[in-house]
């Protein structure tokens, strides 16, 4: 049995954490919040130096060729920090796309790009409220040229290009979508989390280039989200321990009648029970990385496991944080909005938490089935 | 990350597969015998082979196992049903588990000649006499007296919650030999014979109707100085070798009800018209549960790893029966839900699974409480692990005798 990351990955780790708390403290992150810029542009171009746009990019591609156990690592800490930077809408979004369905000619296009950072990708699935569905989808394909509209979309008023969801003569397919060619318009969205920008995207007759085989656009989605949904995970993970900690530290040196408030039993059962949920996704998050990394036929539910248990870990930690520090968690100079924003957004981005509790049980149904 | 054995971990998982295959006893060998001579047939036959206690030194019964060929060889054991209920564990899983431990780390070396291998080999049962009207979670407030005759020690009082006193031979026990100084720093520990005169065992009746538990009352009963492990004043650091050891033997004992059993009731039986699983808010739940079993499991195979690498495993290992025990009683009761109105129906006859959900929603109020209560052992992860401070004790410092009690 040996379930845990190797010596090497946990070195990798321990880099990764060295090198966000010299450069992406909370002040870079409040930069963002309180700035009018969508992403911290210095933090990204040190991101890509380390090679962690590549990480899972094949050599062939001009990628490290690493496993999805050292991307894992590093999404937990760049969750740790809310780093905010276009990682997981380049990461693990537009760059799996291509992995997933690309051609030889799009993946020698468009890899190599993602990888030196030269480029940035979005995902553009969404229309508006509500959940989606293949139904739902009326962006539309005719002749090569898109149109429609699409928001939010995470990064997209930074990324170069986008992986879209829209439907064709042959029902809902993916396209590669340049941002930066004519038909194109796009504007920032405010949003719950300024520290992760978002965009409207409206397409009037913009070239649109298939990615995969038409008609097969909602599962490729689902394959894509399935992958993400494990390192989404690891991010609000390493966001929800974040969070634990700010309420653990605040909690030793806070005193009211005489004493810490981290000697009271409600603040320690508060903190005991976000450490049980903690722990729990993290084990869950580890089985996700494990099948991811092998490609494993569990993928599918132990993505939705990962990604559920994150999901409430996330919220329970970012909000009991605040409820721990009192009025001051409440103030825009407390740091306590940072994971409390955070943690929402991630939770929400690739489909919600009812979303994902019913992915899980079919999941569970189809293995049981076959 | 792979889940495989390394190739000495495989050989030593072939060698017991090979041995339990030959030697599991059948429903013929077993037929008649009540389940606590069933228990001592096994661990006999186990004991003569050299597969009981096998972390334990062969001085004292065992084979010097390491942690991680315990662990394979319970995988390999646990996936027979010795008796119905299993209850080879419950049985000994006290005496090895919690009194074995703090015997060989407090009696002396001929003590433990004696009498470990009568407790690896089944001959003896042991059970903990801990517990007090007076001191539940607040164990160090136990008031059982132990005064001192010549070579010997007298006790009186009355201890509460002892599993198995009714069939034990031996029992460790912690007792208040000096009542003037701090609660903490008058309590001596002892081993006892149980057939010694004085000792008077009552079976509790529980929720359930079983009667695990005792009330054992102690009058006049004698103690030779000698059975003392460690010196006196210092009964509560050795009853801390004790509680370490508990975490690990008190299980979450889900009696059969889990993700899979709930989830298929709820492919059985309707809601409206529908099956119950083809209903969001039961879907929402189910998936809920899912997550944290599959949290425990994973967790566990975290505490694997590190044992497989000779580690301790870490802080994750600790959280188990906090999460377990609320979630078999959640567990139990959504089922009984599923089931409406016949949810009431514990007669085996009649009920779904012959009365598995009634009876785990009966049994697990009582895992939420033993060794150490949901509070307790959030207090316990809070200090041990998030390293917060204690709560104030108001009876610090203050000798036990002076300390306000409820009467």
């Amino acid at each position: 049995m040996n379930f845990e990351f190797s010596e090497d990955q946990n070195l990798l780790r321990e880099q990764a954490k060295g090198f966000l708390s010299d450069n992406c403290s909370t002040k870079v992150v409040r930069k963002i919040l309180e700035g009018d810029e969508s992403f911290d542009q210095d933090l990204w171009r040190q991101i890509v130096e380390m090679g962690w746009t590549a990480a899972v990019i094949p050599e062939e591609f001009d990628g490290l060729g690493l496993s999805y156990l050292e991307l894992s690592v590093i999404a937990e800490e760049l969750g740790r920090v809310y780093a905010p930077v276009p990682f997981s809408s380049s990461v693990y979004l537009a760059t799996e796309s291509l992995l997933a369905a690309g051609s030889k000619e799009q993946k020698n296009n468009w890899l190599p790009k993602l990888a030196n950072g030269s480029v940035i990708g979005c995902f553009a699935a969404v229309e508006g409220s509500g959940q989606i569905s293949p139904s739902t989808i009326s962006t539309t394909v005719q002749d090569g040229v898109i149109s429609g509209a699409k928001i939010p979309v995470a990064d997209g008023d930074v990324a170069d290009f986008a992986i879209v969801i829209a439907r064709d003569d042959k029902g809902v397919s993916a396209y590669l979508v340049s941002l930066t060619g004519s038909g194109v318009s796009r504007q920032t969205v405010e949003t719950l989390d300024p520290t992760r920008s978002h965009a409207r995207i409206d397409f009037s007759e913009a070239s649109a280039e298939l990615l995969g085989e038409a008609g097969q656009g909602w599962a490729l989605l689902d394959k894509v989200y399935n992958r993400a949904a494990i390192l989404f995970a690891w991010e609000q993970l390493g966001c929800a321990d974040a969070a634990l900690e700010m309420a653990r530290e605040y909690s030793m040196g806070r005193f009211a009648f005489g004493r810490p408030i981290a000697s009271y039993q409600a603040i320690k059962h508060k903190l005991v029970n976000i450490y049980v949920k903690n722990s729990l996704a993290r084990s869950n998050c580890y089985y996700g990385s494990w099948a991811l990394s092998t490609d494993a036929p569990e993928l599918p539910i132990a993505a939705a496991a990962a990604r559920v248990a994150a999901i409430q870990a996330g919220y329970l930690a970012s909000k009991e944080n605040i409820q721990t520090h009192g009025g001051m968690g409440f103030t825009w100079e407390f740091d306590c909005q940072l994971p409390y924003r955070r943690s929402k957004l991630l939770s929400i981005n690739i489909g919600s938490e009812a979303v994902w509790q019913e992915k899980l049980i079919s999941a569970i149904e189809s293995e049981r089935a076959a | 990350m792979d889940f495989n054995d390394t190739p000495e971990e495989a050989k030593f998982r072939q060698e017991a597969r090979q041995w339990l295959a030959a030697n599991i006893p059948d429903k013929k060998e077993l037929a008649g015998l009540d389940t606590i001579a069933a228990a001592k047939l096994w661990q006999k036959r186990k004991y003569d082979a050299g597969w009981a206690c096998i972390t334990w030194p062969e001085a004292h019964g065992g084979r010097g196992a390491t942690p991680i060929e315990k662990v394979i060889w319970e995988q390999e054991e646990g996936k027979y049903n010795i008796t119905e209920d299993n209850i080879t564990e419950d049985v000994f899983s006290i005496g090895h588990g919690m009194c074995a431990p703090t015997m060989m780390a407090w009696a002396t070396e001929e003590q433990n000649s004696k009498y470990l291998p009568r407790l690896a080999s089944g001959e003896d049962i042991w059970c903990q006499l801990f517990s007090e009207p007076a001191g539940g979670s607040d164990l160090a407030a136990l008031r059982t007296r132990a005064e001192k005759d010549g070579d010997e020690w007298v006790i009186n009082g009355q201890k509460i919650w002892t599993t198995g006193a009714h069939y034990s031979d031996y029992a460790i026990l912690v007792l208040r030999t000096d009542p003037t100084v701090p609660k903490h720093q008058g309590l001596t520990y002892f081993f006892i014979d149980m057939k010694s005169p004085g000792i008077e065992v009552k079976p509790i009746r529980q929720i359930s109707g079983g009667a695990n538990f005792n009330e054992v009352y102690l009058t006049d009963v004698r103690v030779s100085d000698s059975q003392r492990l460690g010196a006196v004043g210092q009964g509560w650091q050795v009853a801390i070798t004790t509680l370490m050891n508990e975490r690990a033997s008190i299980g979450s004992g889900g009696g059969g009800v889990n993700f899979d059993r709930v989830f298929e009731l709820a492919g059985k039986v309707n809601i409206g018209d529908k099956p119950a699983l083809e209903d969001s808010g039961v879907r929402r739940k189910l998936a809920d549960w899912y997550i944290q079993e599959a949290g425990l499991k994973y967790n566990g195979y975290r505490s694997l790893s590190a044992l497989s690498r000779g580690e301790t495993p870490g802080p994750e290992s600790s959280i188990g029966k906090l999460v377990g025990a609320p979630k078999l009683q959640d567990m139990s009761s959504f089922a009984l839900d599923l089931l409406d109105s016949s949810g009431a129906i514990l007669d085996h006859e009649f009920s779904e699974d012959a009365g598995k959900y009634q009876n785990a929603f009966l049994n697990s109020p009582g895992l939420r409480i033993a060794g150490g209560t949901d509070e307790i052992m959030a207090n316990i992860i809070a200090e041990r692990v998030l390293g917060m401070p204690q709560d104030v004790r108001v009876d610090k410092g203050i000798p036990f005798n002076e300390i306000p009690t409820s009467g």
